[in-house]
Parts: structure tokens; C-alpha cells; sequence
């Protein structure tokens, strides 16, 4: 029964989309002025050859700043929901010895361990290659900050549970997601402050195809591309929690 | 169907698949998945709506800023999306992971009676 | 040329996405969501968008599957936990 209604409304959801899809341009011609206007007048305008980076951090800046409070949002709402609860903590300290002697998993292998330190460096240095030549070339904070965020998971599964410890404190990162969400906004009032827009352009712009040619889109770039990549760590910490607490206590004995 | 139309169907069909595929499941995670496939299908439809024959890429470090490029503003809204939507994808196994913990199975029907 | 390959990864990513709903274990269905994720960054780069092909790669084949693994590795203690419970009970 619940499969027949199913597929009614999928029909008929169906027919309602194609008969909505029949009025739109054919593939391949593009009608609407925007995006032409912003390819003539992007790259004098704001100095940045990377015009989606241009859109994304200047032409509709306000957008982003939404995009990046549901970041945010989101994961300190994963976060919260995978906290330890009063009742867990302890229970873990009483019968976590017991079932431990019998189920460790086994020692990481030499070959994980020497692909792993390998990665970490190459991750770090591309991503933030990327980060930083957001408006130059195909780039940005968010490709850069979510590649970035996997050289902490490259030593957590390489290292020792206290190195992961050590280099993504809880602190920290959450310190760094809320200096990251802040900064953006910070930025848009010191346009305020200078007298321009909310968001308008305050720093100095450079000659188009350089790295700091572009002003605000550069320390944006920056600010989103922190934002981003503590915001994964926090969520990666949120959901190994248990077990990095476990594998702490065993290092520890 | 002539292949100027061919975006738009597949876009539609990747619609459908995850409505079918959020409706009939019997898993928590494999609806979550669903959910993400269902937004997928907008970026396929975002990517055709911006898509100029003949176009290059809208970034100008190599060709000369006046060559045609396809829509940058389509590709904006796609980019901060799929970051965006990973976390909510997240936010969304963190509800079921809570559920199971609560009511010990990840099926969508055994989860229905709230108890205050 | 360029046309034949954008029909052809446009049909993949139609049969990667049914392939995704289809496959019924979690566990299967995150290496199905990866390759349907590298489907969909080839047809992003074949449509001109390479930015947004940079971001599909590293979130769908990097960042999903690993959330959605952490998922049911934690469900998967829990089963484990809650059946030791109530051994222990027994």
C-alpha cells in the first residue's frame, strides 16, 4: 500500500519536473547577463583572475558568511549530540580495563606509519597552497581548509594517540573555529569602519595574478580556509572520541 | 531526447532515485546517504543552468579576461555548497548515531513512538 | 569530442546515483558514495567548473565516506556494548 502511494507521488513528481525542465534554456545556451558581466569586468575590477573565488568572497560575500554559520552550526551540533554523557564517564573508568585485555586491536604496521608521515607533509604544504592561491587559481578556503583537515586524521591513524593529541588539542581547534567564524565577520565591519560596504574591499590590491594582489579576498580566503579545517578536526575528534580516549589510556599504561 | 535536454533529465532522476531511496530504506545511514544523493542532483542542475557551449573556465590566468567562460555566480553558490553540506551530512549521522544509542536499532520504523 | 565524454559521464553519474540507493549495506553503500562522488568531480571538470571539481573530490571521496565509517563504528560499539550489558545482566 505505502509502495503504491510511493510511486504515484513519484510519477507525478516526475511529470511536474520535466514539464518545469521544458521551460528552461537548452543546454549550452546561456541567456542571463550575470555571468557575462562578471567575466568582462571581474579581473580589473577586484585584481583576481579566479572569478568564482571573486564571487564567492566579494560580489556575493554575504552569501558565504551565511554558508559558513551553518558550518558552523552544524558541526557544534554534531559535536554537541556525541558529547559523553555524566552517566558513560563512568561506567568507561569501571569495566573499559576488562574488555580492553581481551579485544586490542593489533600494532600499526611499519608501511601505515611511514605513508603516513609522507602524507602529513605533502597535505599540509597543498593545502595550503590552495588556500593561499584562492584568487589566483582554482582554489580556495574551503577546497584548501577540508584538505588540510586531513593531515591531523593522516597522524591519527599513523601516530600514537597522544601525537594526535598533542598536535590537535581540543582547545585549540575550537579556538580556531571560533577565531575563524568571528573573523569573517570582523572583516565585513572594518569594511564598515572604513567607510565602504559591509564586506567592501579595505586592503590594498595588488597587480591581478599575484598572490596578495586581490585584498579582501585573500584574507578571507585565509580566515575560511582556518574555519574549515578546525571545523573538521572538531567533528573528526567529536566522532573518534571514545576510542582516542581509550587507545590514550592504554598508551598510558 | 536530443542532448541539450540530457542535464536536466539526469538531474531529475538523481531526484527521484534519493526520494525513492530515502522513502524505502530500512537502515538510518543508508537514508542519510539517500538524503546526500537528493543533494547532488541540484548541483548537476546548477552546473547545466550555468553552462555555455563553447565556454571555458571562468578563471582568467591564462586566457585573457574577454574570451567566453561559462556563469561563475552557479558555480559559486555549488562550491560552498558541497563543503557546507558535508557537515550537515554529519550532523545528520550524529542524529542517528544518538538514536541508536537511545533505542538500540537504526530502523526508521522502530523509531517512531516518542516517549516524553 | 568533447561532447561524446560529457554525455557518456553524464549516463555514469545517472547509474553511479542509482547504484548508490540501491546497494542496501552502509558499509558497501560509502565506497559506492566515493566512486559516485569521483563520477561526479570528472563531470564537473569536463563542464568547465574546476573549482567546484576540487571541492566535490575532496569532500565525496575524502570527508564523506570517513564520517559516515566513523558512524557506524561508533553504532557497531554500541551494539557491542549493549550486548555486553546485558550479558552481564544475565
Amino acid at each position: 500500500m505505502r509502495r503504491i502511494l510511493l510511486f504515484t507521488g513519484l510519477a507525478l513528481l516526475a511529470a511536474l519536473l520535466v514539464w518545469g525542465m521544458r521551460g528552461l534554456p537548452a543546454f549550452g545556451s546561456y541567456p542571463g547577463p550575470y555571468g557575462d558581466v562578471i567575466n568582462q569586468v571581474a579581473v580589473a575590477e577586484r585584481h583576481a583572475t579566479d572569478t568564482v573565488s571573486a564571487v564567492n568572497f566579494d560580489y556575493r560575500a554575504f552569501d558565504t558568511l551565511g554558508e559558513e554559520f551553518i558550518l558552523f552550526t552544524s558541526v557544534a551540533g554534531a559535536a554537541l549530540l556525541l558529547r559523553r554523557e555524566k552517566s558513560e564517564e563512568k561506567e568507561d573508568e569501571n569495566d573499559g580495563e576488562d574488555r580492553d585485555r581481551g579485544r586490542a586491536p593489533p600494532p600499526t604496521s611499519d608501511a601505515v606509519r611511514v605513508f603516513g608521515v609522507a602524507l602529513v607533509g605533502l597535505t599540509v604544504g597543498y593545502g595550503l597552497y590552495m588556500i593561499s592561491h584562492g584568487a589566483v587559481s582554482p582554489g580556495g578556503g574551503f577546497q584548501g581548509g577540508v584538505i588540510l583537515a586531513t593531515a591531523p586524521l593522516s597522524v591519527y591513524l599513523a601516530a600514537e594517540a597522544r601525537t594526535f593529541e598533542r598536535i590537535a588539542p581540543k582547545t585549540l581547534t575550537e579556538i580556531g573555529e571560533s577565531v575563524g567564524a568571528a573573523g569573517y565577520v570582523l572583516l565585513g565591519l572594518a569594511g564598515l569602519v572604513a567607510g565602504v560596504t559591509f564586506l567592501g574591499n579595505v586592503l590594498p590590491l595588488g597587480r591581478p595574478g599575484e598572490v596578495n594582489g586581490a585584498g579582501n579576498i585573500q584574507a578571507l580566503n585565509l580566515i575560511v580556509g582556518l574555519e574549515v579545517a578546525t571545523a573538521f578536526v572538531v567533528l573528526l575528534t567529536a566522532f573518534i572520541e571514545e576510542t582516542l580516549r581509550r587507545r590514550l589510556r592504554r598508551e598510558d599504561r | 531526447m536530443s542532448p541539450h535536454f540530457l542535464p536536466y533529465l539526469v538531474a531529475a532522476w538523481l531526484l527521484l532515485c534519493g526520494l525513492y531511496g530515502a522513502a524505502t530504506s530500512k537502515n538510518l545511514v543508508h537514508l542519510i546517504i539517500c538524503v546526500a544523493v537528493l543533494q547532488t542532483s541540484t548541483y548537476v542542475l546548477l552546473l547545466a543552468v550555468g553552462y555555455v557551449s563553447g565556454g571555458v573556465a571562468p578563471v582568467f590566468i591564462d586566457a585573457p579576461p574577454g574570451t567566453r567562460a561559462v556563469d561563475p555566480v552557479v558555480q559559486a553558490l555549488m562550491l560552498t555548497d558541497v563543503v557546507v553540506e558535508a557537515t550537515v551530512i554529519a550532523l545528520l549521522l550524529s542524529l542517528a548515531v544518538q538514536a541508536h544509542k537511545r533505542t538500540g536499532s537504526l530502523d526508521p520504523d522502530q523509531l517512531r513512538p516518542l516517549r516524553g | 569530442m568533447i561532447g561524446w565524454l560529457q554525455t557518456g559521464v553524464l549516463l555514469l553519474v545517472a547509474v553511479a546515483g542509482a547504484g548508490v540507493v540501491r546497494t542496501r549495506d552502509p558499509l558497501q553503500q560509502s565506497i559506492a558514495v566515493s566512486f559516485y562522488g569521483l563520477t561526479l568531480a570528472l563531470l564537473f571538470f569536463l563542464h568547465q567548473a574546476p573549482d567546484v571539481a576540487l571541492s566535490q573530490i575532496v569532500v565525496g571521496a575524502v570527508a564523506l565516506p570517513l564520517m559516515i565509517l566513523l558512524a557506524l563504528a561508533k553504532v557497531h560499539r554500541q551494539d557491542e556494548e549493549r550486548r555486553g550489558r546485558e550479558e552481564a545482566e544475565r
